[in-house]
């Protein structure tokens, strides 16, 4: 038995040593995606009559590459972070926490490095 | 938790739906479902790098009424989910708390989805004027 206080466990930033990290970076990512998500829709209900030499032209550009690669990288952290907050409250089973977490780890850099090789593919 | 002596919540049955309730599962559900979002991002990206057959492909299956169901889904995931969470900046900035407060923002996240979700498509497939 700790004879520490709740407090003095808090800020000692607790079992878990990272304090308000995750919480933070969700919020920073959060920020981000606002401007992102609102540049990606509003491109993209230009082009969905475009044929295919208009949608590669865009996405040639510097600043389109730079701006995809900026909301699909920021976009799957994010993701990553809340998936990992819904397996912490939902799965209490050590086995399946473990694996899930290692899962949601490995799918979200996958699919991230995926997308990001396929911009540069495209913009280089 | 046997040596509570603190008196607990009752359970999440116990209570009666209300709008607050329902947005802050939805904004969860909402969450997970952009991450189907993000795959179909992903296959867009990969197809457009790939060339103008993969595109083609991409496009006919996006055509398509379930291509569209999802479409539509994933816009209005996605709206819901960018207006709850600028909702969810305010309250971590200790504002929007009050239960009059709390009933006026969620009237508000619903109407700036579903109107954003509108606008979009509007534009996107000029579902009423037709480009």
């Amino acid at each position: 038995m700790s004879l520490r206080s709740p407090l003095g466990k808090v800020r000692g930033l607790g079992s878990a040593k990272n304090g308000t990290h995750h919480w933070w970076m969700q919020k920073v990512s959060a920020v981000a995606l606002v401007p992102l998500t609102i540049w990606f829709v509003s491109s993209i209900v230009q082009m969905t009559r475009a044929d295919y030499e208009v949608v590669i032209n865009w996405m040639n550009s510097p600043i389109v590459a730079v701006l995809m690669l900026l909301f699909v990288t920021t976009g799957i952290y994010h993701l990553k972070l809340g998936l990992q907050v819904i397996i912490e409250d939902y799965i209490h089973s050590e086995g399946s926490k473990v694996f899930l977490q290692m899962l949601v780890t490995f799918s979200c850099v996958a699919v991230g490095t995926t997308a990001g090789f396929s911009i540069l593919k495209i913009a280089l | 938790m046997s040596d509570t002596k603190r008196p607990l919540s009752p359970h999440l049955q116990v209570y009666s739906w209300s709008l607050e309730m329902a947005l802050s599962i939805f904004h969860r559900a909402t969450g997970v479902a952009l991450g189907g979002g993000a795959l179909l991002i992903t296959w867009w990206i990969i197809a457009i790098a790939t060339g103008p057959d993969a595109y083609d492909q991409f496009r006919t299956v996006m055509s398509s009424i379930t291509g569209k169901v999802f479409l539509f889904a994933f816009t209005f995931s996605l709206m819901l989910h960018m207006c709850n969470g600028i909702r969810h900046l305010f309250w971590d900035m200790g504002k929007g708390f009050d239960l009059g407060d709390s009933r006026r923002s969620s009237k508000m996240v619903l109407f700036f989805s579903v109107f954003l979700t509108a606008l979009s498509w509007v534009i996107g497939y000029g579902m009423i004027l037709e480009v």
